[in-house]
């Protein structure tokens, strides 16, 4: 490791100001950040520091994903030899479906932090860890048969509207991978959306629809067993099929403290609550299902866990945080239900919602500064 | 028998190099008094290089305020005014004579004394700059009435000094302290221990206070955690706090007719070799102490605790208001993809380390700022050690954006640098808070006046 720090030393003063490579200056950075933890030392304030900084927190959160991933991949694949009615063994599903999943994988990250590079450098900031993650759950939301020129073209608006125009990570209002899915669905939705575009190089003759898709047309005839559902062998986005392996990234994200149990909870529980309402309603099929089946199917887990608690664009109070997330729950699944033209209501509630938490949040904080006030009044 | 204030949301950070409970006496021969130490305070001197002082001669008085006058700790002969950029006035060096002749301030029992008499002695003598004042963190004016002063007699800081320890055989002077304390107020004195812990008669045994019980981690000790607890700040409110051991300073005034400076310091820290008391005057030249203690290597020298004081050289001076030097190993060093190891030997508050299976693991943390700063990203965290119901990151943005509605309803003043010590300590986009607060309290003093 000597030899690459010293190396690294005497290349750095070409990308330094006045240098050969003076604009490649925060890519230079970022990798040198990557490759070793700065020799950087407190200077004002605290004089000893949590080890836990930004690249650490983002590493988690893609830890956390690994397992929908992986299942993902394999899924891909599964779905694939199901429509044409072969059977192959499990590594041949896995690795078709890893053929499909990995260049949208390259496609989000090369693009993705290629657009970062060039902003942070325009800036003159460090490069922000926040695409990591945002790059990895971009591929695991859209359907495995995306044309990579779409992707890219949705990956640079995330960016660039979704992110940078409000000044980079920790800034933006939106959540950057939704915002690439909100951009592919509305200008591309015959890719995104129907029957045909869930499993890759499907046989025309199988049908192909997601449960949320048989549902809306009330198609209930060979609706997938919860268990089907709970493991993730249906058709759907790359990620969001398999709900035990996103629990398991839950379960990663709530024990090492970064994602918001708060937000998670109250997701499922605004999920559940409107399902049961609609249980009560009962006017058609759709709405008997049993409740819990909407947190099981389509993107809601996927959303819950890994979405909806991006915590810049989350309410960032603690109180409104349940709110935030209980509205998320209830909001999803009344587009599921009642809305004839979405299938998925997941992605419109979280960004709904991202819109509003500002607004939850100063409610919350006008609460406090009444109760700061009242204490005064009382006194006097 | 007072109910208990139970702080719960809060962090102690277990640390190496404890200090021991012995004392050895330390005479050094150089002094100085650092007008930095001061918040707000422009330094007028009253005397110039080669001047001799006794203890408790005007030294410099505060431009802005001329009444508080600050005074030399020994006797002796002023040797050096160090100044850095602009002029500005770093240093009062003195050096000892070793005789230590004192100012007569005359003795007298604080409590046949009017209060317009305990506030010009303790003018005159210099001592009145120990006592401070809530907000803002400044010296305490003496034309304000307090609605009550605080006095923590306990500290929950990293490896911070035992006030039980110290102040164990110091009863008399911190009662005739106390007596004079007292009338400078009409509202209650607020004696704060640590439930279970303080043990000390001097505290448990105090007359004309309030004795208030805390528990819990670090920051219960902490005077701006306790106020909030006990009778928060609202605004046009304003409280005094001042150091135990500063109390028996005012105390021995009054037994004694002078300014007896010394104190007993804790030096700790894990690159210190035997980490125990020492016997000082206030503003000693500290490198004797680290004679033949000190490890080998790149060491940072703090007077104060890790968490809220402040860098020293190793020939440097100790803080007028600090009775702890800690002593940590420098940061400054590669770590080959520090980011994504296990790295066992650091700390860390969340669980993305494995810092959490050893709960009771004391650690040699340094000085390395452990990544770079970015924009707030994680919510919800700062709360975890903020036992107040303030919201700390927004109130931070009120500061930098300098709203002072909005700073003043989000509670700034009942807020201090040292309260958002474990939030900067915890911040994973490592924002340097104490610098903000500090900014935004001088921000909205100057508002204010």
């Amino acid at each position: 490791m000597k030899a690459l720090r010293k190396y690294i030393d005497t290349i750095k003063p070409q990308f330094e100001k006045g240098g050969k490579f003076e604009k490649l200056h925060s890519t230079f950075e970022a990798f040198e950040s990557f490759l070793f933890v700065p020799d950087k030392v407190t200077f004002k304030g605290s004089h000893v520091r949590d080890a836990l900084d930004m690249k650490r927190a983002m590493t988690v959160v893609i830890i956390a994903v690994i397992p929908a991933l992986l299942f993902g991949m394999w899924n891909v694949g599964f779905q694939h030899f199901i429509s044409v009615g072969e059977t192959v063994g499990f590594w041949d599903q896995f690795w078709c479906g890893f053929l499909k999943v990995l260049p949208l994988i390259i496609v989000s990250y090369v693009v993705g932090l290629g657009t970062e590079f060039v902003f942070a450098q325009i800036r003159g900031h460090e490069v922000n860890e926040g695409y990591l993650v945002t790059g990895m759950l971009i591929p695991l939301i859209v359907p495995p048969d995306i044309p990579l020129w779409m992707l890219a073209i949705a990956v640079i608006f995330a960016v660039i509207i979704g992110k940078e125009v409000f000044g980079g990570t920790g800034m933006n209002i939106l959540n950057p991978a939704l915002t690439a899915r909100a951009f592919l669905f509305f200008a591309y939705p015959q890719d995104m959306s129907g029957d045909k575009v869930w499993i890759s190089d499907k046989a025309d003759a199988y049908s192909g629809a997601t449960p949320l898709g048989d549902a809306l047309v009330g198609n209930f005839d060979n609706f997938p067993s919860a268990a089907d559902m709970f493991f993730g062998f249906i058709p759907g986005s790359v990620g969001e099929t398999s709900f035990l392996a996103i629990l398991i990234g839950a379960v990663i994200l709530l024990f090492t403290g970064i994602a918001s149990w708060k937000i998670m909870f109250s997701v499922f529980a605004g999920g559940y609550v409107m399902g049961l309402i609609f249980n009560l309603v009962g006017a058609n099929a759709y709405m008997d299902i049993p409740a819990y089946y909407h947190l099981i199917m389509g993107g809601f887990a996927f959303g819950a866990v890994f979405m909806a608690t991006d915590p810049v664009t989350a309410s960032q109070t603690n109180k409104g945080k349940y709110i935030y997330g209980f509205l998320i729950g209830i909001l999803a699944v009344l587009i599921r239900v009642v809305n004839p033209a979405y299938p998925e209501g997941m992605m419109l509630a979280i960004l709904l919602m991202n819109v509003f938490a500002p607004l939850i949040d100063h409610y919350v904080i006008e609460a406090n500064i009444k109760k700061r006030l009242k204490r005064i009044r009382i006194k006097v | 028998m007072s109910k208990v204030i139970k702080i719960s949301r809060g962090l102690d950070i277990k640390l190496l190099g404890e200090a021991e409970k012995k004392v050895t006496q330390v005479s050094s021969d150089n002094f100085a008094l650092k007008p930095p130490d001061f918040v707000d305070v422009f330094p007028k001197l009253f005397l110039k290089e080669g001047d001799e002082v006794k203890a408790g001669t005007p030294v410099f008085f505060n431009k802005y305020r001329e009444n508080i006058i600050f005074t030399s700790p020994v006797s002796g002969k002023v040797t050096e005014i160090k100044r850095g950029a602009k002029r500005k006035m770093l240093e009062i060096r003195i050096e000892s004579d070793g005789k230590m002749n004192y100012e007569d301030f005359g003795k007298d029992d604080p409590v046949s004394l009017s209060k317009e008499k305990i506030v010009e002695k303790l003018l005159k003598s210099g001592i009145w700059a120990y006592i401070r004042q809530r907000p803002y963190s400044v010296i305490a004016n003496p034309k304000d009435e307090p609605k009550a002063i605080f006095i923590s007699a306990f500290n929950s800081a990293p490896l911070s000094p035992d006030y039980d320890f110290i102040l164990d055989e110091e009863s008399q002077a911190f009662q005739a302290g106390l007596n004079a304390l007292g009338k400078l107020t009409s509202g209650k004195i607020h004696l704060n221990i640590n439930n279970g812990k303080t043990c000390s008669k001097t505290f448990l045994e105090a007359k004309g206070v309030q004795i208030n019980r805390f528990a819990g981690p670090h920051p219960a000790g902490n005077i701006g955690v306790q106020i909030y607890n006990i009778d928060p700040i609202n605004k046009g409110d304003i409280v005094w706090y001042i150091n135990p051991q500063a109390v028996v300073t005012v105390g021995k005034l009054f037994l004694e007719g002078k300014y007896n400076a010394s104190r007993i310091i804790a030096l700790t820290g894990s690159e210190v070799i035997k980490p125990q008391y020492f016997k000082v005057i206030a503003g000693t030249l500290v490198t004797d102490l680290f004679k033949n203690n000190i490890n080998k290597g790149n060491v940072r020298y703090i007077s104060g605790n890790v968490l809220t004081g402040s860098k020293i050289e190793k020939d440097g001076y100790l803080g007028f208001y600090d009775d702890q030097i800690t002593v940590i190993p420098e940061g400054d060093y590669y770590e080959f993809l520090g980011w994504s190891m296990p790295r066992i030997n650091k700390f860390s508050f969340s669980r993305t380390f494995v810092s959490w299976l050893t709960p009771n693991k004391k650690y040699r943390l340094d000085t390395n700022l452990n990544g770079g700063q970015r924009a707030f990203v994680l919510t919800g965290e700062y709360e975890k050690v903020f036992p107040m119901n303030i919201y700390p990151m927004q109130l931070l943005k009120a500061i930098i954006v300098k709203d002072i509605d909005l700073m003043e309803n989000l509670g700034i003043y009942e807020v201090d640098e040292e309260d958002f010590a474990l939030c900067e300590f915890i911040d994973a986009s490592k924002t340097e808070m104490q610098a903000i607060v500090r900014e935004g309290l001088d921000y909205m003093r100057k508002e204010m006046m």
